[in-house]
């Protein structure tokens, strides 16, 4: 195909850093020190770590070499559905690094602390206004961590209550992270089939719903990219009996502005301000992963909570009904503070960021729906789930046209999840894309069909410009080399 | 994966409903994951097997067995203790690809009740089941 | 808005193509009751130029080393970052990439990590590491949780020396699982006191932090030879402070099963405590049953080396409830820039990186004593240390902060019977003068 932006390059390769350096090489500008030395007893001192000896010229050029293999949001579209691959502005960069706060020490007295408090608590009203819930705790690490902390509020509501219930229901379609959050809190997960269209069903709920469950974990818009059109009536079933709704926020990129998850009867939500709020995903992590919660579970939240006093802001603790620490300290105040300063530079713009997000993956949808056989025929969300059952044909399977998509400059959507989509391609463009890169991305999925049908082979062999092609994931598997 | 004319089914084996096999031997049962079980889940890379003593009922979990992206619980077709592992399989899991009714052998299970073992599919309803 | 590339031409050919007349429509598959009835209630969009004014005012309001100076620690430590990493660190194929699910174009994060587990299992002299969990005090009750798992026991124990912090989260971890926590009182010389257990059969895990919250090092051969009486129960060392391990014996040459803790010491600024860096690490057997995610070396279709997730049956996207740990993400970006500072410190350097942290500390302690204050702990510790202030301290203490000097970091609150002691920090970023005025200030 022409105009492939794969094309052609130098990819220089690199040793292990042990593999490099000579003894005596030192990267690190070593400080003075201007004080006597105080040697420890033989019996305390080893023999210092086995690291290499590296010069700073070398390192800069493993790492920049290294560097060099990655594909980033920042070299192309990155469509992996549920991730919300979003572009990582460079000016919450420069506020992170910012020295007040990159040497902020967490346990000084708050009159120390002043700024990074006002940051969290405004950042905290913030994310209460978008979700509409209006108590936030930003002490979770990570969506999952943020998952566990609503496991956690769970448990200890429902002990207040007097009640000990060790069911929750959890969707097929759900993110593997929900039951194993459930399960680190003895929860046993009850699975909850989708319906036909994708969604689940009010009546299926009532039927697993009982006074032995703790509540529903729900997803919503779910990953499959569809909203959650019953789940008023979901939970008003859910509560009747006694029981909590959490919803994994995961998706909330394609609701901001539009949909108030209180109205929807969602007593505990996570964010994850890598995906929806821009912070940036590290190569897997770190993330951050609020939680907001009604009012009746505001006493569970973990502490210390950020207050506002009469000078300003403090630490509390004055909570007796917390359920306590899931962070040693605050959270993750370096992404936190990144968000804040997305939130500040998009203000009412969240909302065009949602609709935006919308708007480009039903696009996608509508221009791939004769190419590809889409699993559900409807208008979805922020993403859409297409399988590889028409190319089946010529052998090929999702896998080999994830591969293939590499070679023309695209990282592939999310493939073979969710569970219940056979040979699933979630494909969740963002709002930040381009409608000619996202027209680029069509035409290209368009050639790959092609391709699958005529010459086969090509998607077979892909990827064939990448610095390694096809991992041999068993072998890594059965003999496990984990460090060299 | 393999078409079914493609796999395997001894005949001197029989068969259960999550895809193990059993057979009878000098009054113990040797089980394993039949030819379907091994090429539905892909290269095998780690199989945990239980402890020789321990014992189950009819049903009860005894091990997994792990490809690269998917786990498999492993449940025994018939109540009973364990009286051997196959120890082969923690350096060479891959033989429950290979040879999954003679090398890739699991568990040899003493029976609380021999008949329980009757109870499984013969080779031809397996099949037909694995039809539908 | 800058980071919106869509023109309304845009939007309108997208809009005709999917066949809708305007963007509103595409929500009509939100119930009229779910949808939000008001606008989002958010300060105006500030310029790129108004957030950088507004954000450098937030910052000014921030007591910062060196115009202040803090001599705390206490799990979050000032060390010299050099440029190098931030540059590094920074190069956007680092950042913006995700986790490593497309092995053939995530290379550079996968060699990155693959990097950091194996100095990690050379610093603290263990045989596997995983790519990190959120920070040491998550990852603390995970290995506590592991331990569990693993002997299939409901108790374990813990120091009142570890972090009070960290004690706390293990708390709520436990909370809802019925599992029991033990608690191991300390000795009169600031170690972990491990006399008062009998039943060490009984104990799943029983977990330390060496340096401990007082700085002292604990006995780990001593520690680890008694609990390994015991048959199956883990030994697992905690840390804050992982530079020690640049000059003090590792964990695991002294016997532990399991080290974890925290290294945001190793290049990651201190941000307020947050983003940190889980560091776990364990003996091989514990390979299959360890939480987090793991890269592995391997081959591809050409016999080229390459790197890859490995062992993701134990994690919750395929495991799910029966996982190893519900965790999912790392602390991608904070492993790769610990193993960055590994890579420029070299290990000749944190020998010596590490011994001028040790000599600080001790020329404070030493003037401190010169100057009449009392050091209750007679073991030796690494770069934080208790020291006795005169009673009435806390109006001395004011006093100073006032000056922007942080003496310490006050004990009582988690050591009711300490009043009036002090835990004080100092690292290699202290010079002899700010040491001297605040022996000073406190003689005062």
């Amino acid at each position: 195909m022409k105009n492939a932006l794969g094309i052609s390059g130098l990819i220089l390769d690199e040793p292990f850093l042990w593999e490099r350096g000579k003894k005596g090489r030192m990267g690190m500008s070593l400080p003075k020190s201007d004080v006597p030395e105080s040697p420890l007893s033989d019996e305390l001192v080893g023999d210092g770590p086995d690291f290499p000896d590296l010069s700073e010229v070398e390192v800069v050029r493993h790492y920049t070499h290294l560097s060099t293999w990655n594909f980033g949001v920042d070299t192309g579209l990155y469509p992996l559905g549920s991730c919300t691959m979003k572009y990582n502005p460079k000016t919450n960069e420069r506020q992170a690094s910012l020295p007040g706060f990159a040497q902020a020490h967490p346990l000084l007295p708050a009159g120390l602390s002043q700024g990074v408090l006002k940051i969290m608590h405004d950042l905290q009203i913030y994310l209460a206004e978008v979700t509409g819930m209006p108590a936030v705790s930003l002490q979770p690490a990570a969506g999952a961590h943020g998952e566990l902390t609503g496991m956690l509020l769970f448990y200890a509501w429902h002990q207040k209550n007097n009640q000990t219930r060790t069911k929750i229901l959890i969707p097929d379609t759900a993110h593997g992270t929900n039951p194993a959050s459930a399960a680190l809190c003895g929860f046993q997960s009850i699975p909850l089939a989708s319906n036909a269209n994708g969604i689940l069903s009010p009546r299926d709920v009532k039927a697993l719903m009982d006074e032995d469950t703790a509540g529903i974990m729900v997803t919503n818009p779910n990953t499959l990219g569809l909203f959650e059109t019953h789940i008023k009536e979901i939970a008003d079933i859910v509560h009747a009996k006694g029981g909590l709704v959490y919803a994994d926020g995961a998706n909330m990129n394609a609701v901001m502005g539009m949909v108030d998850m209180a109205q929807l009867g969602v007593d505990v939500l996570h964010l994850n301000l890598h995906k929806t709020f821009s912070t940036p995903h590290g190569g897997g992590g770190p993330g951050s992963g609020p939680v907001c919660v009604t009012e009746d579970l505001e006493p569970f939240l973990p502490v210390p909570r950020v207050v506002a006093v009469k000078n300003g802001f403090e630490l509390s603790e004055d909570f007796p009904e917390s359920i306590g620490k899931v962070h040693a300290f605050y959270g993750n105040f370096g992404i936190q503070i990144r968000a804040y300063a997305y939130i500040l530079s998009m203000g009412k713009d969240l909302k065009t960021a949602s609709q935006l997000a919308v708007l480009n993956a039903n696009y996608i949808k509508e221009s791939l729906r004769d190419t590809y056989h889409l699993a559900y025929d409807q208008t979805c969300m922020h993403e859409c789930v297409f399988t590889d059952k028409h190319q089946q044909e010529y052998k090929v399977s999702t896998l080999d046209i994830a591969k293939r998509l590499i070679d023309y400059g695209f990282h592939p959507p999310t493939i073979y999840f969710p569970l219940v989509v056979q040979g699933a391609l979630m494909m969740e463009p963002t709002e930040t894309e381009s409608k000619e890169d996202i027209d680029r991305f069509i035409n290209t999925l368009k050639a790959i069909s092609k391709e699958a049908e005529e010459n086969p082979e090509l998607l077979l062999q892909a990827p064939t410009r990448t610095k390694v092609r096809r991992l041999d994931e068993t072998a890594a598997a059965r003999k496990p080399c984990l460090a060299g | 994966m393999k078409e079914l004319s493609e796999l395997n089914f001894p005949d001197d084996v029989k068969y259960s409903d999550d895809h193990e096999w059993g057979k009878m031997d000098n009054g113990e049962v040797t089980i394993g994951i039949s030819d379907y079980a091994q090429d539905q889940l892909g290269d095998i890379v780690f199989v945990e097997l239980p402890g020789v003593g321990d014992t189950f009922e009819k049903g009860g979990e005894f091990g997994t067995v792990e490809s690269v992206k998917a786990v498999s619980e492993l449940f025994l077709p018939l109540g009973g203790e364990i009286v051997a592992i196959n120890e082969e399989l923690e350096d060479s899991p891959e033989l429950v690809n290979t040879e999954p009714y003679a090398g890739g052998w699991m568990i040899r299970v003493k029976p609380d009740d021999p008949a329980e073992l009757d109870q499984l599919m013969s080779k031809d309803t397996y099949v037909d089941s694995l039809k539908e | 808005m800058r980071y919106l590339p869509h023109t309304q031409a845009d939007i309108d050919s997208m809009l005709e193509k999917i066949g809708v007349e305007s963007l509103d429509a595409l929500f009509a598959s939100i119930p009229a009751d779910c949808r939000r009835q008001t606008d989002l209630n958010l300060p105006e969009a500030m310029t790129e130029w108004e957030l950088n004014s507004h954000m450098g005012r937030l910052a000014d309001q921030m007591a910062v080393c060196p115009e202040s100076r803090v001599f705390v620690g206490a799990g979050s430590y000032d060390h010299y970052i050099p440029e190098v990493i931030k540059q590094l660190v920074g190069r956007s194929e680092f950042y913006t990439a995700y986790t490593p699910y497309q092995p053939e174009i995530s290379q550079g994060t996968l060699q990155a990590i693959y990097e950091y587990q194996t100095l990690i299992t050379r610093l603290l002299g263990l045989d596997v590491a995983n790519a990190s969990m959120y920070d040491g005090a998550s990852g603390l009750a995970e290995a506590l949780l592991m331990a569990i798992r693993v002997t299939r026991r409901n108790k374990v124990a813990v120091s009142r020396l570890i972090h009070p912090l960290y004690r706390r989260v293990i708390q709520t971890y436990f909370a809802p699982t019925g599992f029991e926590v033990v608690e191991l009182p300390m000795t009169a010389a600031g170690k972990t006191d491990l006399s008062g257990i009998d039943d060490l059969e009984s104990f799943a895990g029983i977990a330390v932090q060496s340096p401990n919250y007082f700085g002292c090092i604990e006995d780990h051969q001593a520690l680890g030879d008694t609990i390994h009486t015991a048959k199956k129960t883990l030994f697992i060392v905690g840390f804050t402070e992982p530079l020690a391990y640049g000059l003090l014996k590792n964990p695991g040459s002294l016997g532990a099963d399991v080290a974890c803790g925290e290294g945001q010491s190793l290049g990651i600024p201190r941000s307020f405590g947050g983003p940190g860096l889980g560091i776990f690490a364990a003996r091989k057997a514990y390979m299959r049953s360890m939480p987090g995610r793991l890269v592995g070396k391997t081959q591809d279709i050409e016999g080229k080396r390459g790197f890859v997730l490995t062992l993701s049956t134990r994690e919750q996207h395929i495991r799910r409830e029966k996982a190893t740990s519900n965790i999912c993400s790392n602390q991608g970006l904070c492993a790769t820039a610990a193993a960055m500072y590994m890579a420029t410190v070299g290990g000749t350097g944190i020998r010596k990186l590490a011994q001028i942290n040790h000599d600080k500390a001790a020329y404070l302690q030493n003037a401190l004593v010169d100057a009449g204050f009392e050091i209750p702990f007679a073991t030796p510790v690494f770069n934080e240390f208790v020291v006795k202030f005169p009673q009435g301290f806390d109006a001395t203490y004011k006093k100073m902060l006032d000056k922007n000097i942080v003496a310490g970091l006050p004990l009582e609150k988690d050591y009711p019977e300490l009043s009036d002691h002090y835990v004080m920090c100092v690292t290699e970023t202290m010079d002899k003068p700010d040491m001297d005025l605040l022996v000073e200030e406190v003689a005062a």
